[in-house]
């Protein structure tokens, strides 16, 4: 939908226009190279904008269409200072990486604004493919935003991006089962508690054991929870880089990761149980606990709307913090989401940044919560009476992402969540051997000493 | 051995070829020959042989993408990590296994489908010939997906159709072990790529002389004789080449497994690797060397078909 959108824009203008635009602009080229980049820059976005205003490329993660709206209306706040357009990313977010490393390497002009899933900032930042963020825009941009998310967005002590969206995981519960289980859902609870619940009930407890990112996320989650994290010492030297999975932290969360794959629990499947699978897992009479993040209320309302579930079904739906591993100790639940940053490429660095300040106002953050389910990163957004009605679980949500932790930030951070995913994986093999061998695997290949 | 051949046909010579050397007007055809040819020889030199000297040149380096300033020359050390690690020779088992088989799956298959479209009335012959090309211009990943689906435990109808088979239940959890997974990537593979091997067999079958079959006929030859005597020896070198095309194209799987797995349960090939390193890691460096490993191997497989077999392809071609 946002493509066909994109692509509908960049049709407008007409390419001789366009190309003699981007020409004017940049005197004194003419390298075959130059050429080129200028070529895939007028099919990358075809520059729609009329006359000389400043054309903005944002590229967007795929949504409901909610960022070309934005973008469409911040376009029209600017008061044609510039336009923005979007260019779509692939859906997968390993992949939007892959695609924005591979062009910023190459010092793709046509990248101006970048949606940036969470802990994709410390490499393009580390690399230096991302504009400075100006001061005045930093402390606006970082004001009122929750603590996982900020983090997130910074590197080596600075705001490298501008924090847009946040995500978490809840706990989903449904509210007959944890009743029939006795489980008093208003205080925390740990996952053993859970497993147990589950097995009595003979229900299912939905998490993501797939070889992918969601199982880093589950990973990070209970090590955090447990009190370790997954980068003891951080570097952006790879071989000072000191891990943290062979600590006690990092063996109970391995130990909750082995019971809850081998509870007999989770359902069919479990080690190629994605978020997709464990949301429809908890549509079916089986469901009985789940964690997952908040798409998963909006899929269930919009299934009720297009008759294929019953109300009755999200109206059983519970939800609290994400659980804890020890009864005593808070939990860290995952944090996700979009950060947005601007490339030092970019030919207008300044109208850019000036762009995200209007993405990522208030106003777009609730409006993008609502349409999109995305929550958002200001916390102030979670008072709007418009996203409290049509999230119940708003206030949820914020309490979630203010005791949220990162995933490990690190230059280096597909080689950890790879490493993680070939060790961890299948979750029902995790045993308390496999800290050490991820430990060993990762420094291996940080090292530069073993594959991948 | 009691096989059935034409002998080879004689060649003509040139009746009196001039004293030294070449005559004027093959000289000037072979200077049109290159003008001819040029063109397209240089064009394969930037788009093959450049890239490929690039790759090499690049694995002698320890050079990340995003972090060039810290390029440095390391030799072959490069190839001694890939060498030395036990997930390199994990991915060359899973890529010789998937080859072997399917490759061996697809030529029996690949050769009853032949012998049906080449026996096909001539009514039929052209639908039929359609219907078993259709899997080969499916796209691989779109290919993958479907068979992806197709074997998912929740979207999947496999599970609910055959699962009056024993060890198939409801919930057989197909990607979830290493060897079910290898049977349905094989699975895929075989049917996307057998109408390729059917096709050249078919070419093949098709120069088999009529005149020898008839012989054989009348000599009393059984179905068997004949298959075995006469039709698979006529078409030794069409076999082998629809061999060795399937077999370089197999050892370089990726989409199905890309799809599929995403290399889970160690099912990851040589190709996955590469890209792994290359475009996932962005070393640079380390990819390109596994990629020249590929390529390698590739050749390698190549070279032992050609001499190993004897296979020559412009007798394939039917030149000689």
């Amino acid at each position: 939908m946002s493509n066909a959108a994109g692509h509908e824009r960049s049709g407008r203008g007409s390419p001789a226009v366009s190309r003699g635009g981007r020409r004017s602009r940049r005197p004194g080229v003419a390298s075959a190279a130059t050429l080129l980049v200028t070529a895939g820059t007028l099919a990358a976005c075809g520059s729609g904008g009329s006359g000389g205003t400043p054309t903005l490329t944002w590229y967007i993660n795929p949504d409901s269409g909610g960022q070309a709206k934005i973008a469409a209306s911040c376009s029209e706040e600017s008061d044609g200072a510039y336009t923005i357009e979007t260019s779509v990313l692939p859906r997968n977010s390993d992949a939007q990486r892959e695609q924005l490393v591979r062009r910023l390497a190459a010092g793709d002009e046509s990248i101006d604004i970048m949606s940036l899933d969470v802990p994709f900032a410390p490499e393009l930042a580390q690399a230096g493919f991302l504009a400075p963020i100006p001061d005045d825009v930093a402390s606006e941009v970082s004001e009122g935003v929750v603590q996982g998310s900020l983090e997130s967005a910074t590197w080596d002590d600075e705001l490298v991006a501008v924090p847009f969206w946040a995500n978490t995981q809840l706990l989903w519960f449904r509210k007959s089962v944890a009743e029939a289980a006795g489980l008093d859902m208003e205080k925390p609870v740990t996952w053993d508690q859970l497993v147990e619940a589950a097995q009595d009930q003979d229900k299912i407890l939905s998490a993501q054991g797939r070889r992918a990112e969601s199982l880093t996320v589950w990973f990070n989650a209970l090590i955090e929870s447990a009190g370790g994290h997954i980068i003891d010492k951080n570097s952006t030297d790879p071989d000072k880089i000191q891990l943290g999975f062979d600590t006690p932290a990092g063996e109970r969360a391995a130990e909750v990761m082995h019971e809850v794959a081998t509870s007999g629990a989770v359902g069919p499947a479990f080690s190629t149980s994605s978020e997709d699978t464990s949301a429809s897992q908890f549509e079916s009479p089986d469901a009985g606990f789940m964690v997952n993040w908040p798409f998963v209320w909006a899929q269930a309302n919009t299934k009720v709307e297009a008759g294929t579930l019953e109300q009755s079904v999200p109206d059983d739906y519970g939800w609290a913090l994400y659980p804890r591993v020890d009864e005593d100790t808070p939990s860290a639940p995952p944090l996700g989401g979009i950060n947005l940053g601007v490339s030092k490429f970019s030919n207008y660095v300044d109208f850019a940044y000036q762009a995200t300040e209007c993405i990522t106002s208030d106003e777009n953050q609730a409006d993008y919560m609502i349409t999109n389910g995305n929550p958002a990163s200001s916390a102030a957004v979670y008072d709007d009476p418009d996203v409290q009605e049509n999230y119940p679980m708003a206030d949820t949500i914020r309490e979630s992402l203010e005791a949220s932790a990162p995933r490990p930030l690190s230059p280096y951070y597909s080689e950890i969540t790879g490493g993680l995913q070939r060790e961890y994986h299948p979750p029902a093999g995790v045993s308390s051997s496999t800290g050490q061998q991820a430990d060993d695997l990762i420094s291996a290949v940080l090292r530069g000493d073993q594959l991948l | 051995m009691t096989t059935t051949t034409l002998p080879p046909g004689k060649k003509t010579e040139p009746v009196s070829a001039p004293p030294g050397g070449l005559s004027d007007r093959s000289r000037a055809e072979r200077r049109l020959g290159w003008r001819l040819a040029g063109p397209a020889f240089v064009v394969m030199l930037a788009v093959t042989a450049y890239p490929i000297v690039q790759a090499i040149w690049y694995s002698l380096f320890n050079y990340r993408l995003t972090d060039p300033q810290n390029r440095s020359f390391i030799g072959l050390g490069n190839y001694g990590v890939i060498l030395t690690d036990s997930l390199w020779w994990q991915a060359v088992a899973v890529t010789v296994f998937i080859t072997v088989v399917t490759v061996v799956v697809e030529l029996i298959l690949g050769f009853a489908l032949a012998l049906v479209m080449n026996k096909a009335l001539q009514a039929i012959r052209p639908i039929l010939r359609a219907a078993i090309l259709i899997p080969y211009a499916v796209i691989t990943v779109v290919s993958a997906f479907s068979w992806a689906f197709a074997f998912n435990i929740t979207t999947g109808f496999v599970n609910s159709w055959f699962s009056w088979l024993p060890g198939i239940g409801t919930d057989t959890d197909w990607f979830g072990d290493k060897w079910t997974s290898l049977l349905v990537i094989c699975l895929a593979e075989i049917w996307k790529t057998t109408p390729f091997i059917s096709l050249l067999l078919l070419a093949g079958l098709a120069q088999v002389p009529d005149v020898l079959q008839e012989a054989a006929m009348v000599d009393g030859a059984t179905w068997w004789q004949r298959m075995w005597r006469v039709t698979i020896p006529n078409m030794k070198a069409a076999i082998m080449v629809a061999l060795l095309f399937r077999s370089l194209d197999a050892f370089r799987i990726f989409d199905s497994i890309f799809v599929m797995t995403a290399g889970a349960n160690g099912t990851e090939s040589v190709s996955f690797l590469a890209y792994r390193q290359t475009i996932s890691r962005v070393e640079i460096g380390l990819g390109s060397a596994v990629s020249v490993l590929l390529f390698l191997s590739v050749m390698l497989i190549a070279f032992g078909f050609i001499k190993g077999f004897r296979i020559d392809l412009s007798q394939a071609r039917g030149e000689r």
